[in-house]
């Protein structure tokens, strides 16, 4: 009975002492709570949300709201339909104090309220390097050139309307930055799933392969062994792609995220698609394709995204997400409102493949119980996993460890830290830890 | 009625004009050859000047790089007016972006290797010359990207002096070198850490760099009895509870958590962790301050002022160095606006400040001159002005 009302509290309407008040069974303190904060409410959500149940039952079943006695919106009234005005908590965020200038800065998704694999395109990590642009399409070129004159047998030109009649194909895939998780390296540093794991998202991507092109232009594939790609904003961001994986088809030049066109922040209105790759690589308003037989070294292949290991060297061209999953929820930052049944839900995902199986702890990597995939599970694409969890009121520290379809688990924090320590900043793929106090707050810890 | 009728009529001529010639409609599937020949023209030939005006690469090999050159003192000059604004005069600032030169040593040149690198060295910051391996990239990212705000508007000549500015701050260049494409090559061998980077890994998706044909590290499987104890070992301090802002706005109003409101100091889990005692303590807490009013979750609305001049703000790239209420490179527009809400001529005061750049008003970096038209600095400066409301 008691959790029924609780559960229709506003948010940030019971403090943290009320919420224990409530585990503790004192209804009379929180029917007072309820009162005293309905004051401070807009009227009619007061209402709503108000004093315990009566006995003939809840005023939100026995007195008809608005919405059920009067007329509703037109259609069309929005011609881009918008999320709720109730969902406005949920939005990419910068984390404060990491960078100094917003041109040059990453956004991260709100993992921790995002249902099954998909991202929806305008929540969408972002890391901009030098700004983003709306790019008008019918001004946008894609070229594609050698690095010397015999590498394609024609460098050629391809507008926007000659890319979308070429045969396309629509994929899943995740798309993660490289520092995804780069500031807990060291030790817990953020305090949410958001901050932690937010520079990652999964869309639907529609797009010609390279290899099509590449094909078009007749490509010298025996000398061919590299693709520089280029953007045309200002940063002109370049990165080295292997030739093999081009070849493989996996690689696209897409125009389509999620049944629409990319969005201005993630590339319009178009950007290469790398898939299993990190996100530095999937090259937005991209401009040029090179067809080389060498590496490019480009400033994100030789000052930025090496990883710094043990020994003092750099491991240059890092380019693999490797397996990795995270809890979403409940994770750092959350409350759990109540005891008994809880769904833990989180994400798995491997850029060598899809996610074989995926296990998850309750008490911080002891003991083990494998959790449920949702379909679909797919190759280089998030996988959504589920487990049941009853609390009984005590401590719990949440993980879970994914394992690839190549065999490859998710290393703890020490498994990692041993062999690559903690100055990497890039490629941190450790299992992470939520600890779940007595009072239901989770947080991020490490152990 | 009659409407309906002659519709009606209409309708088997208009199916046969739908149904006849069938042999005038394209084909859906075309023969392979027919289809190959098709998808051949679609695209066009790239003309020479058009890969000549997009093919900027520099590989490390040096192919790419357009003859030229530039000296020591010629990048000096060129840094304080273009560079130093964010990178500072040394391009050791750390104010913006991460520092460029510093960290490195003559015995680092010498070997290739630099030891600030190097476990235990204990080297807080890793500068871009601690770093870079192939002086290509330096060349090709300054070439295609810097200015920050102006990106390839440098000349040959002008990154071939910014390059040696760079390489003189780290001591890798004597202060009175010139660059060019005749020695590039040279000083590639002088680069403290040529010699700092391994493909010997399994992070590469193909085969072409060698690297390692397994990963380096590998996870456990094991399911029970795992470990004997569980020891936290890091975790947040409770002054960064509330760093990333109120964090029960940043979850949803319904489901199975909230946000916790992180506004108000976190309850200390006792070692004993009573249930009863730990509600005791809290009870009391709450006595004492008064339940804070619920937070709102809707975001403030915006308010006219700073949108009048926003559009030009980031047009111009003003909002790169100054920020609302906070210092960046420069200082916040707010500090701007009290410093001068009481000189009558502000306006143009301003205006010209704008346009012709300074240096000494707010400290040593300087403010490069702003190349935007008489009434945009004039309305920048009008919203200054009048206190730079947001």
């Amino acid at each position: 009975m008691l959790n029924r009302f609780i559960q229709r509290a506003p948010e940030n309407f019971l403090t943290r002492e009320q919420i224990h008040e409530v585990r503790a069974g004192r209804r009379g303190f929180l029917a007072g709570a309820f009162a005293a904060a309905a004051g401070s409410l807009a009227a009619s959500r007061a209402a709503a949300q108000g004093a315990a149940v009566p006995a003939e039952g809840e005023p939100e079943i026995l007195n008809l709201p608005p919405h059920s006695k009067g007329l509703g919106q037109p259609v069309a009234a929005r011609g881009y339909g918008l999320p709720s005005e109730f969902e406005k908590n949920l939005q990419r965020r910068e984390s404060p104090g990491l960078t100094r200038v917003s041109q040059a800065s990453v956004s991260f998704c709100p993992l921790q309220g995002l249902f099954g694999i998909i991202t929806p395109s305008g929540l969408h990590f972002e890391r901009h390097h030098q700004g983003w642009w709306d790019i008008d399409p019918s001004k946008h070129r894609l070229m594609l050139n050698g690095s010397d004159e015999t590498m394609l047998k024609r460098p050629m030109v391809f507008n926007m309307d000659e890319l979308m009649r070429l045969p396309s194909v629509s994929r899943m895939h995740f798309i993660e930055c490289g520092a995804n998780t780069g500031m807990e390296w060291g030790n817990s540093a953020v305090p949410t799933v958001q901050y932690t794991h937010g520079m990652l998202s999964c869309s639907e991507f529609t797009g010609v392969p390279l290899r099509t092109l590449l094909e078009l232009c007749g490509a010298d594939l025996k000398r061919a062994r590299f693709i520089l790609a280029e953007g045309a904003d200002g940063s002109s961001m370049t990165r080295t792609i292997p030739m093999s994986l081009v070849m493989s088809g996996e690689v696209l030049v897409a125009y389509g995220q999620n049944g629409e066109m990319l969005r201005p922040e993630n590339g319009y209105p178009l950007r290469l698609v790398v898939p299993g790759v990190q996100g530095v690589s999937w090259v937005k308003y991209l401009r040029r394709i090179e067809v080389g037989d060498m590496p490019y070294g480009a400033k994100d292949e030789t000052i930025h995204y090496v990883d710094l290991q043990p020994s003092g060297l750099h491991r240059q061209y890092t380019s693999i997400q490797e397996v990795k999953s995270v809890v979403t929820s409940p994770s750092g930052g959350q409350v759990l409102l109540q005891k008994g049944f809880h769904n833990l839900t989180g994400l798995a995902w491997s850029g060598r493949g899809k996610i074989r199986r995926v296990d998850v702890s309750v008490d911080g990597g002891r003991n083990w119980t494998q959790a449920r995939l949702e379909g679909p599970v797919l190759s280089k694409c998030l996988t959504r996993f589920n487990a049941d969890f009853v609390w009984d009121g005590k401590p719990a520290i949440f993980q879970s460890r994914a394992v690839d379809e190549t065999g490859q688990i998710q290393p703890t924090y020490s498994e990692l830290r041993k062999v690559r320590a903690s100055r990497s900043i890039y490629h941190n793929n450790a299992i992470q830890s939520w600890a779940l106090e007595e009072n239901g707050e989770v947080k991020n810890v490490q152990v | 009625m009659s409407r309906f009728k002659r519709a009606r009529c209409m309708l088997p001529l208009v199916l046969a004009g739908v149904f006849s010639p069938l042999t005038g409609f394209a084909q859906p599937q075309a023969p392979a050859a027919v289809r190959q020949a098709a998808l051949a023209n679609v695209g066009r030939t790239a003309t020479p000047a058009e890969v000549k005006a997009w093919d900027i690469d520099v590989r490390p090999d040096f192919k790419g790089l357009p003859k030229g050159q530039g000296s020591v003192r010629q990048g000096e000059a060129l840094w304080e007016a273009q560079c130093a604004s964010c990178h500072g005069s040394f391009a050791e600032s750390s104010e913006v972006f991460t520092p460029i030169a510093g960290g490195t040593t003559a015995q680092d040149i010498k070997n290739g290797r630099v030891d600030g690198l190097m476990p235990g060295a204990n080297q807080p910051n890793r500068t871009t010359l601690m770093k870079v391996s192939t002086l290509s990239t330096l060349w090709d990212y300054i070439n295609r990207a810097m200015p920050w705000t102006a990106p390839k508007t440098l000349t040959a000549d002008e990154v071939y002096a910014a390059t040696a500015y760079i390489l003189f701050l780290g001591n890798v260049l004597p202060e009175n070198f010139t660059l060019s494409d005749a020695n590039i090559r040279e000083v590639q061998e002088r680069l403290p850490n040529r010699k700092g980077m391994t493909t010997a890994h399994a992070m590469w998706p193909g085969k072409e760099l060698g690297g390692a044909a397994k990963p380096d590290v590998q996870g456990s499987s094991c399911m029970v009895n795992c470990k004997a104890e569980v020891v936290i070992k890091s975790f947040l301090p409770d002054y960064a509870r509330n760093a990333h802002g109120n964090l029960a706005e940043q979850s949803r109003l319904v489901g199975e958590t909230r946000g916790v409101d992180t506004t108000r100091p976190a309850v200390a889990m006792s070692a004993a962790g009573a249930v009863g005692a730990q509600s005791g303590s809290t009870m009391a807490q709450a006595e004492r301050a008064p339940a804070a009013a619920p937070v709102s979750v809707v975001a403030k609305p915006a308010v006219s002022g700073a949108a009048s001049v926003m559009p030009l703000l980031q047009k111009h790239a003003c909002v790169a160095c100054h920020g609302m209420d906070n210092k960046l490179v420069g200082p916040s527009f707010k500090d701007i606006a009290n410093k001068y809400k009481d000189r009558a001529d502000a306006v143009n005061y301003l205006s010209g400040k704008i346009k012709a750049g300074g240096q000494g008003a707010w400290g040593a970096i300087p403010m490069p001159p702003q190349a935007l038209s008489a009434a945009e600095s004039a309305q920048i400066s009008q919203w200054l002005a009048q206190g730079a409301a947001k």
